[in-house]
């Protein structure tokens, strides 16, 4: 008799899921940032399917022409088309939000995992050396640590690496300091469990939610970042194509040849929405399915 | 009293940074390929020149003897004299470091000058296309790179329209303002939109919260409830954030002054980094981080004075 009285009445039945399914569903903006992400993605994978010519192979029959039918995003100084030039490069500013990133958010997570459950001393330590950091000017330690290594992406990515992971221990401590508060983590304690084992097979899938939101908000961080850096001439080399790199070999022609920095620049501004609209989208579906 | 407190708590912390940083610049040199007093003076310095900067360096010292001189050179700004431009790194810091001082500042301004009208716009419109609009406004701009929005600005209001100089800066202060306007825009842009979001996040939250509905029910004039009832609690988290920021914005600085070829110390560190003058960028990142600590501790005594709950 009392489980009649809880189910709700067949008629409403239908309307109750209907919203509850549109919820499951990413949202537009997250949708839209996922499609731009996929394009790049395609553009990185098989650039040679889409670039219509040879992103090296100089023209000099076609020097710094304006966008046309045969060249959409015009030529640069050496008659090279920069639209082909944009596509391929994708692959290194791709490659750069991935390899920025995947070090910093791997040691980050174990580092934050360890010293939120540890606690005491180690966890006081741990604030404390965040405290300094962060008052530190993120760009000027990578910059600095680039300045010592010298340019290149290998040491940039070192750079940013060093730097870069206390961001995620940070995020993953207080997640973590949070889950094990919880009974199934006393539970688990109680049944004898290694505290490896509670920490990895029980607290880490429970607490990754932020952390997987944040990594796409920080790849966008990476490309700005690192095609700042390819700009200054700290990161990618030429001839390397990378949009930073793209952008500083047009500098000097803004007047007369806009479209050799405004093409690549736009990609960039494309490709860091695409990671963080699809990093908000994310967070917003995460937080409705909880 | 409890201002006392956290100004205390806020200068152990700088002292703890000079450290942290101290060490971090020690070791990254230590990582210098060959010998360090030849990488500070450069490679035409003559044997006696090595010699001396070897004996200063304290290289047949023990490590932990080295490091102590090392901070105490720090501590005392004593970096050493810049190889390319054969003068105290320390006076070179001093002449520059005033327009990167103004140069940041503005940028702060303007963010907020930018930021705090659109989140209001934004959160007493929301949902409208005003809303709309101002959002992918911020989401466009924290999606640019900062070198970029320099170089569009130049482009159009430098170049094109010619409204502003396309770099540099001027004589006299007045026209450093005219000169910085354009670069401090292009740093403004993106930390307007972090702001902008959380301003408009925080708005939001506020106006729908009951005092605020108390208030106007009172029959308060709108204007007077926005600004004492509902800005008054949004805007600590802003400073906060801001504060938060003050780091980016100085790497951003960097970034501007190499594109709008501005003489500050952002520039300076780059040109550096590319004429391998290190005294000059161990310096250079001693001076910088300190700078932001202080700047950390300045905006804790603002937001304590702000909001009374703040440290206790």
């Amino acid at each position: 008799m009392s489980d009649e009285a809880v189910a709700p009445p067949a008629a409403l039945r239908p309307a109750a899921t209907a919203p509850r399914r549109k919820q499951l569903r990413l949202p537009a903006t997250g949708l839209l940032g996922g499609a731009i992400l996929l394009l790049f993605l395609l553009c990185a994978l098989a650039p040679w399917l889409i670039a219509p010519y040879d992103p090296l192979a100089f023209d000099y029959m076609a020097i710094m022409q304006p966008p046309s039918w045969e060249h959409p995003f015009g030529t640069d100084n050496f008659g090279r088309d920069v639209l082909s030039r944009t596509i391929w490069a994708a692959q290194v500013d791709l490659q750069i939000a991935v390899f920025a990133t995947l070090f910093p958010a791997i040691f980050g997570t174990l580092a934050g995992c360890l010293i939120g459950y540890a606690g005491g001393w180690v966890d006081a330590l741990f604030r404390r050396l965040v405290d300094v950091i962060v008052t530190i000017p993120f760009v000027v330690l990578v910059i600095a640590i680039v300045a010592v290594l010298g340019p290149g992406l290998l040491n940039m990515y070192i750079a940013i690496s060093a730097v870069g992971w206390i961001i995620y221990a940070r995020l993953m401590r207080s997640e973590i300091i949070a889950q094990k508060k919880r009974d199934y983590a006393a539970a688990g304690r109680v049944m004898g469990y290694g505290r490896l084992r509670i920490i990895f097979r029980h607290l880490l899938p429970n607490a990754a939610s932020p952390l997987l939101v944040y990594w796409m908000t920080d790849m966008s961080l990476a490309i700005l970042l690192g095609s700042s850096l390819g700009y200054l001439g700290l990161g990618a080399q030429p001839p390397t194509a990378e949009w930073g790199v793209l952008i500083a070999d047009g500098k000097n022609f803004m007047t007369t040849a806009w479209w050799m920095s405004i093409f690549p620049g736009t990609a960039i501004v494309l490709g860091g929405m695409g990671f963080s609209l699809f990093g908000d989208g994310l967070a917003t579906w995460l937080r409705r399915r909880a | 009293m409890h201002i006392v407190g956290i100004l205390g708590r806020r200068l152990l912390q700088i002292a703890a940074t000079v450290l942290v940083v101290a060490v971090l610049v020690f070791g990254l040199m230590r990582l210098l390929p060959g010998d360090a007093a030849l990488v500070l003076l450069g490679e035409r310095a003559s044997d006696e020149a090595i010699a001396r900067m070897r004996d200063q360096l304290g290289v047949n010292q023990p490590i932990l003897a080295q490091f102590w001189d090392f901070l105490l050179r720090m501590v005392t700004l004593r970096f050493g004299d810049s190889v390319t431009l054969r003068v105290p790194v320390s006076s070179l810091i001093a002449e520059r470091l005033p327009v990167t001082l103004l140069l940041t500042g503005m940028a702060a301004v303007l963010a907020l000058l930018i930021a705090v009208p659109l989140a209001f716009w934004s959160a007493v419109r929301r949902g409208s296309w005003v809303d709309a609009a101002i959002r992918v406004f911020a989401q466009v701009s924290v999606s640019m790179p900062v070198f970029y929005i320099g170089l569009v600005l130049l482009i159009t209001l430098a170049a094109g329209l010619r409204w502003f100089p396309v770099g540099g800066i001027g004589t006299g202060f007045l026209e450093d303002l005219y000169y910085l306007f354009l670069p401090a825009l292009t740093l403004a842009l993106s930390l307007s939109a972090i702001l902008l979001r959380n301003l408009r996040e925080s708005l939001i939250e506020v106006l729908d919260a009951e005092y605020v509905g108390f208030a106007t029910a009172k029959g308060l004039p709108r204007g007077l409830v926005l600004r004492r009832h509902v800005l008054r609690n949004a805007w600590v988290s802003t400073v906060t954030l801001l504060g938060l920021h003050i780091g980016s914005l100085v790497g951003g600085a960097v970034i501007t002054e190499t594109v709008f070829a501005i003489p500050g110390i952002g520039r300076l560190m780059i040109d550096s980094i590319f004429s391998r003058d290190y005294a000059v960028v161990q310096g250079l990142t001693v001076v910088l981080a300190v700078l932001v600590s202080v700047v950390f501790l300045a905006l804790d005594a603002v937001q304590a004075a702000l909001d009374p709950r703040v440290g206790t």
